[in-house]
């Protein structure tokens, strides 16, 4: 992965050294709450419900072992023993004194971290696939071009007031694994039928209250010139979205209102104007950038070893943990393996400190030291040789992380609701207990197979709900909590926002629809039919009738 | 008449605090004075001075008997997240994996 | 209320006392003026029969395109910051600077405060008028250049000469000193 070097340190240094005068400055009174709140939220600390709470940037989702570990030494030190892997592949830390944060940010600098423009109205963290560099189907790994935008968005100082936050997510698969129709800039890379390997730009996808998919505006950038394109976009978002309200400042609010062709007219006499020039990354520096991601040194193996056989043959858990958890891997011999952070009943993507040790410890004995945070808000293990499957599944059952189900109904995302959100309207988090108790049984989950299942507690859609194939979005209904229920969606290629089957039920009550729903699919799915394409063959109605019959 | 105790968050750890009748702040909320809504407005006034201890004093509506906040928001920000978490909240590797 | 100019020679204190005329306020007889962008259109050839300076200010919704035409009869262009979390005026002049070739003073103007100077001179501003902090505490030419000096290091090409990371990598590769 990528490594600092002095320059890198040196930036991150001078942030250290400036937010640390900021929170003096804050504590002797010198600045007022109202000053610092923003500076504060571009360095991720939020006042929350009960406390501040520390969003640290996981670029593009990549982590080491030792990366591992010192999270896991802060949670101990100056947490509660745990953290919180989001959906934006960042972590967060629920408790941190606001006075111990100067020295929490020094610890990750030591390990090459920080949580710089985490949050604020500016370019956040770059989001990939947490299988780049691993998957079968990449067209190109992403991870260089993710580090590339990482630097160039970091102080960036054209675009670090606009009008409202700025995510970008970029692909290399021909499955889309990092929702980039949902971003305000998807990148897909792509190849041509020259064979040349450049950019789709999806602009305008998002979710909130106003979700939409995003559209493609250029089919192909050449990489030499991407820079140059998504100054061209940022320049005219900046200008021209909009600030006189903050629920309309998104960019897909501004490509709506100009239209794509619009839109794009705009964004292209600007890039007339700036692309080849100097504003592009130079090819060393990509080249550069490149060689940290070089492969590891791959042992000569083949796929689906006797040992590996055997131990399916004769662990029935182990092999149901192979089927769900376990991805295919470009290199033969080899495996991407997820660790669930969604045991039946668990707080979906929170992490103990000890686990976190744990998760590090296996990496360096089964992964080549290397983890990933995925926008499911699991972990991944990418660089799993096939015969030591057996042993890392033992080693991972043993710490309680052996679930085996990753893209089945209890893999639910879910933000952190009401027990922590200071905007929250309902509580997530026990809704995603008692969804994973009631599907406890995980050989009925295999059979449900896969399926998203994504909670909100508030129409930010922080959780996802919209682009979950069954999506939750908690409400506040005259000081109660109310849930409504949302079918369709779906965060991949096939992008679509889900459709509304009912609203106004309680938490027991939502359960209740969801196990009426996946009745209904169980009932019409053909042979071998995942629940959104059955979902996408007989539409709303029967399940909604089901739902209103149960009700 | 609704009744209501003052709240904030404190600056440095940024946790839940409420007024005490003694002016002082206490993280437990039983210990908070309660205030006719005039009289809260008036102590909101007075602590939102205090700039550098505490950040966002507001007052907050307690029910009609006994002394807990009448909306769950207020219930959950006095009483700490419903669920167990972090070490305490660890599930057990048999249950976890839906065996 | 410093206003400042930076020069080749670094940070300078402008002694003009300059005046910031709204859109119905009368344009005094004497002294430097700063006038909205409808004025100017209105009354540029009795403005700029004055003795004395003249400069047209732009609001943060008001585009480069509108004053393009007029660059090279104006010595001062300032853009206001209605908020510092309004960040139009950076684009805004990166576009004068750079696709229109503006070359006088672009001043920053409103709410410019210590922690945002670094963008506003990395994207042209070469003149800053800083509001003093909430706090009462004193913006000095020693407080700016701390705050300028803030970062050693950028990563983008932006309209300031600085060269990014990039390009200091490439000359420590080809054995140079960074």
């Amino acid at each position: 992965m990528y490594r600092y070097d002095e320059f890198d340190h040196q930036v991150v240094r001078e942030r250290v050294a400036e937010f640390s005068d900021q929170v003096a400055r804050r504590l002797s009174g010198d600045l007022s709450e109202e000053q610092f709140r923003p500076l504060r939220l571009m360095n991720g600390v939020y006042l929350q419900l009960h406390a501040y709470m520390l969003r640290v940037a996981v670029p593009y989702g990549e982590l080491t072992s030792g990366k591992m570990r010192r999270l896991a030494h802060i949670a101990r030190v100056y947490d509660r023993g745990y953290g919180h892997f989001t959906t934006r592949q960042n972590i967060q830390f629920n408790w941190p004194k606001l006075s111990d944060i100067p020295a929490i940010l020094r610890e990750l600098a030591e390990v090459e971290m920080h949580a710089i423009q985490t949050s604020g109205n500016c370019i956040r963290n770059v989001t990939t696939d947490a299988f780049a560099g691993v998957a079968a189907d990449e067209i190109e790994d992403p991870r260089p071009w993710a580090e590339v935008l990482r630097q160039w968005s970091t102080f960036h100082p054209e675009f670090t007031y606009l009008p409202r936050k700025f995510k970008i997510a970029i692909s290399g698969g021909a499955q889309d694994r990092a929702a980039t129709f949902f971003h305000d800039i998807g990148i897909r890379l792509v190849r041509a039928e020259s064979g040349d390997v450049g950019f789709q730009i999806i602009v305008g996808g998002g979710m909130g209250r106003t979700p939409r998919v995003g559209r493609v505006l250029n089919g192909f950038v050449a990489k030499s010139e991407i820079l140059s394109y998504l100054e061209a976009i940022l320049r005219v978002y900046n200008l021209h979205g909009r600030r006189d309200n903050k629920y309309k400042a998104r960019i897909k609010i501004l490509v709506d209102a100009l239209t794509l062709e619009g839109f794009r007219a705009e964004v292209d006499a600007e890039w007339d104007r700036i692309r080849g020039s100097v504003v592009e990354v130079p090819a060393e520096e990509v080249e550069r950038i490149g060689a940290y991601f070089a492969d590891p040194d791959w042992q000569a193996l083949a796929d689906n070893p006797p040992e590996l056989a055997a131990a399916r043959s004769r662990s029935a858990a182990f092999n149901g943990w192979v089927s769900a958890n376990v991805m295919a891997h470009r290199v033969p011999g080899y495996a991407a393996v997820t660790v669930s952070l969604k045991p039946v009943g668990g707080i979906p993507g929170d992490a103990t400190a000890d686990q976190m040790d744990a998760l590090a410890d296996f990496a360096d004995r089964y992964s080549l030291g290397a983890l990933r945070v995925s926008k499911e808000q699991n972990i991944v293990l990418p660089f799993v040789r096939q015969d030591q499957l057996y042993a890392l599944w033992q080693a991972l059952v043993a710490e309680g992380l052996a679930t085996a189900n990753k893209g089945l109904i209890s893999d639910i995302i879910a933000c952190p609701g009401l027990d922590y959100c200071a905007l929250a309207n309902a509580r997530s988090i026990p809704l995603a207990q008692m969804i994973s108790e009631r599907f406890s049984d995980i050989a009925r989950q295999h059979d449900i197979g896969e399926v998203t299942l994504n909670i909100s507690g508030c129409i930010n859609a922080c959780g996802h709900h919209h682009v979950g194939n069954i999506g939750i979005l908690g409400v506040d209904k005259r000081g109660e909590e109310s849930y409504q229920l949302v079918l369709g969606g779906d965060a991949t290629q096939t992008a679509a926002i889900g459709d509304i089957a009912g609203p106004g039920f309680t938490a027991e009550g939502v359960v209740d629809a969801i196990e009426t729903v996946i009745g209904v699919y169980l009932a019409q799915r053909q042979t071998g039919e995942p629940f959104i394409d059955t979902y996408r063959r007989i539409g709303l109605t029967p399940f909604k009738e089901a739902i209103n019959a149960a009700r | 008449m609704s009744r209501q105790i003052v709240s904030a968050n404190r600056l440095t750890d940024g946790l839940v605090v409420f007024r005490t009748a003694a002016g002082t702040w206490t993280e437990r909320a039983e210990d908070a004075r309660v205030y006719s809504v005039e009289e809260a407005e008036i102590e909101v006034a007075a602590a939102s001075r205090e700039g550098t201890v505490v950040v966002g004093v507001y007052a907050v509506d307690l029910e009609e008997q006994g002394s807990a906040p009448s909306r769950l928001r207020e219930r959950i920000r006095a009483t700490g997240p419903t669920v167990a978490y972090g070490p305490a909240a660890v599930i057990s590797p048999r249950r976890a994996a839906g065996a | 209320m410093p206003l400042v100019k930076l020069t080749a020679a670094g940070i300078e204190p402008v002694e003009t006392v300059w005046t910031r005329l709204g859109g119905e306020d009368a344009v005094p007889a004497t002294g430097a003026v700063l006038v909205p962008l409808a004025r100017w259109q209105a009354e540029k050839d009795s403005l700029l029969a004055r003795a004395d300076a003249v400069g047209v200010w732009l609001a943060a919704g008001e585009t480069a395109d509108s004053i393009s035409g007029d660059l090279d009869r104006l010595t001062v262009v300032a853009l206001d910051f209605p908020a510092f979390s309004d960040g139009r005026a950076y684009s805004t002049a990166r576009l004068l600077r750079d696709r229109f070739g503006y070359r006088g003073e672009l001043r920053a103007i409103g709410d410019v405060l210590l922690d945002q100077l670094i963008q506003m001179v990395r994207t042209g501003f070469d003149a800053l008028d800083v509001k003093a902090p909430v706090s009462g505490a004193a913006v000095t030419v020693e407080t700016i250049q701390a705050a300028l000096s803030r970062y050693s290091l950028v990563y983008q090409v932006a309209h300031d000469p600085r060269p990014p990371v990039s390009a200091l990598r490439r000359r420590l590769a080809a054995g140079g000193q960074a």
